[in-house]
């Protein structure tokens, strides 16, 4: 058995019983991402010195029988848009290649004061911007179950290094979908929270009213692990809701008798794969035969949502990104001579076409002439959408979709054409739009022995019955015990 | 719908964008067929239906207002391009 492949939880009985100490641990990890990343590139940054010197203190606090936080021990992987004191924070672009944080997230906060090991910072689209991870300035990162995949985006080094072992879980961000896509595409289980749930604090704005942190897991009880760790209102991010803590473990029960689950029609049709389909209503029987009940759904507004969501994200990047001038931070380029020179050509030189071509829609629906067609038209959609949710939850606990309509695609093959790209997060973007949680949980594999993911939706604050039927669902199945087969 | 050059031109300046003339037809084409792709929402009838404004209804977010530790400034000036005597240096901007 090698140690890397084990879950927060068996990792956490055997640093405590001693039979392992988190050094080796770490350094297995340290070890195996110099072998194997090599060939998947997940990692941008591995903080290779602080998370062993991070590591040996924690060991010292076992051997002292020290009071441990919740992930002693355990190394974590991040994505390289949330912000790490004294560490590169590069979004995967070239604007901010050589920044280093001079703060922590308040998410980075929370780990080190459960005692988790750093371990690196992880791939992904520029900027949060795209659903492969092909959209990285620095390099391409594969899917560990096919190496001529896409591992999905943004998050996708997140989830390729925990799918490969190269860390124990992962920490991404999800603004249409970011999390769970390539979770789905990874094998892996995927949280995004309730808006507000979770501090932004630190994570680089893409989209502010869309943005949420949360954990890539191997299984459901390691995802209650770290979102314990997440949660709580912080004064840095003023929309970072006052609810009370809960204890996600406590949820960790297999029993969803007699709960009931809504399957939106709208979800389950167009330009889906037949695998898809097939795996996610094998996972309804599933659930119906665990005693849930099992409905036929609508969210009418669904359609319009795809729209509404690249006019929203886009027209709030346009703003976060404005930041960017070449001035406090970041690129700045070497051939200027006036100010607005010095503007445009760092921020065309230092972004990239895709960031560049959302700034560009998200100015254009901002601008004077096409605000209310564009803009304020897709926020009064998103009240439709937030309205038809909630009605939905007065009846059902939970929602049940695919999480994308496609598996794992081939690296280079949807990067041409924007509008393709964007229909592929059809079944994501509606819950960031919505505000409300949902997770991707594996069921199943396609006919290529790709993963395949299902989402469950659950209501504002509700991440306790997501955890509750994904948990049911994980002991009566047993997909995500697959790994995907590397040589190392 | 087509977004022609000259109106892309101008949404790259208001953007502190600059694009070449072959990138300009690019990106053209490429806001035309996003354009296209988001007018469906003109279908929808959003009569009486109010803006979204704030997803879980909170407004504004009020604190006391104390005196708390900020950063040195070596420290936010570590990451500036060009700096001097402790400030960020741009070109001159005033006068000639």
């Amino acid at each position: 058995m090698d140690i890397t492949s084990l879950t927060i939880h068996e990792l956490k009985d055997m640093l405590l019983k001693k039979e392992i100490t988190s050094y080796e641990l770490t350094k297995a990890y340290i070890d195996r991402i110099k072998k194997l990343d090599p060939k998947i590139n997940a990692y941008i940054t591995v903080c290779e010195e602080s998370a062993l010197a991070k590591a040996k203190e924690i060991d010292d606090k076992i051997d002292k029988g020290e009071k441990l936080g919740a992930l002693a021990g355990i190394p974590i992987g991040i994505k390289d848009n949330i912000c790490i004191k004294d560490i590169k924070t590069t979004c995967a672009s070239k604007m901010l290649e050589n920044f280093v944080a001079p703060y922590s997230a308040t998410v980075i906060e929370k780990l080190n004061a459960e005692d988790a090991i750093i371990i690196g910072k992880l791939n992904m689209d520029e900027f949060a911007m795209g659903g492969s991870t092909e959209r990285s300035a620095f390099f391409i990162t594969k899917n560990p179950w096919d190496f001529t995949k896409v591992p999905g985006g943004s998050s996708g080094g997140s989830a390729a290094a925990v799918s490969a072992d190269l860390a124990t879980a992962a920490l991404g961000s999800d603004t249409g979908g970011s999390i769970r896509q390539p979770a789905s595409f990874c094998s892996l289980v995927g949280l995004k929270t309730t808006y507000g749930l979770v501090s932004r604090y630190g994570l680089v704005a893409f989209a502010s009213s869309l943005d949420q942190i949360g954990p890539l897991t191997k299984d459901v009880t390691d995802c209650a692990l770290v979102l314990n760790c997440l949660t709580g209102k912080d004064d840095k991010d003023t929309t970072s809701a006052n609810i009370e803590k809960i204890d996600y473990t406590q949820y960790l029960k297999a029993d969803i008798k007699g709960l009931k689950i809504g399957m939106p029609k709208e979800y389950m049709g167009e330009g889906l794969q037949t695998d898809v389909k097939n795996a996610v209503l094998e996972a309804k029987k599933v659930f119906e035969s665990l005693g849930a009940i099992v409905e036929e759904c609508t969210i009418p507004v669904t359609q319009y949502l795809l729209p509404t969501y690249y006019i929203l994200a886009c027209a709030e990047a346009s703003s976060n990104l404005g930041r960017f001038d070449g001035i406090r931070y970041g690129y700045r380029t070497p051939n200027y001579e006036t100010l607005k020179e010095l503007y445009t050509k760092s921020r065309s030189e230092g972004f990239g076409p895709e960031v560049k071509r959302r700034i560009l829609l998200g100015t254009y629906v901002l601008s004077s002439g096409y605000y209310d067609a564009y803009y304020k038209q897709a926020q009064k959609v998103r009240t439709i959408a937030i309205n038809q949710f909630k009605e939905l939850f007065e009846k059902y606990d939970v929602l049940l979709t695919p999480t994308s309509p496609i598996t794992a695609f081939e690296i280079g093959s949807k990067t041409d054409d924007p509008v393709a790209m964007y229909l592929a997060d059809i079944c994501t973007v509606s819950i960031n739009i919505a505000g409300v949680p949902a997770i991707s949980i594996p069921c199943g594999f396609d006919s290529n022995k790709l993963p395949i993911g299902m989402q469950l939706i659950g209501n504002h604050f509700d991440e306790k019955t997501l955890i509750q039927f994904a948990y049911t669902y994980e002991q009566n199945t047993s997909w995500y015990k697959n790994k995907p087969e590397l040589e190392v | 719908m087509n977004i022609s050059k000259d109106e892309l031109k101008h949404i790259a300046d208001l953007s502190n964008l600059y694009f070449t003339e072959e990138e300009l037809e690019k990106y053209a084409k490429d806001m035309s067929s996003i354009v296209e792709f988001a007018n469906q929402l003109n279908d929808v009838d959003t009569t009486n239906v109010e803006l979204t404004t704030s997803i879980l209804g909170e407004y504004n977010v009020f604190r006391e207002d104390e005196v708390k530790p900020s950063f040195k400034r070596e420290e936010l000036l570590k990451n500036a391009p060009e700096q001097q005597d402790g400030m960020f240096k741009i070109p001159k901007v005033i006068g000639g």
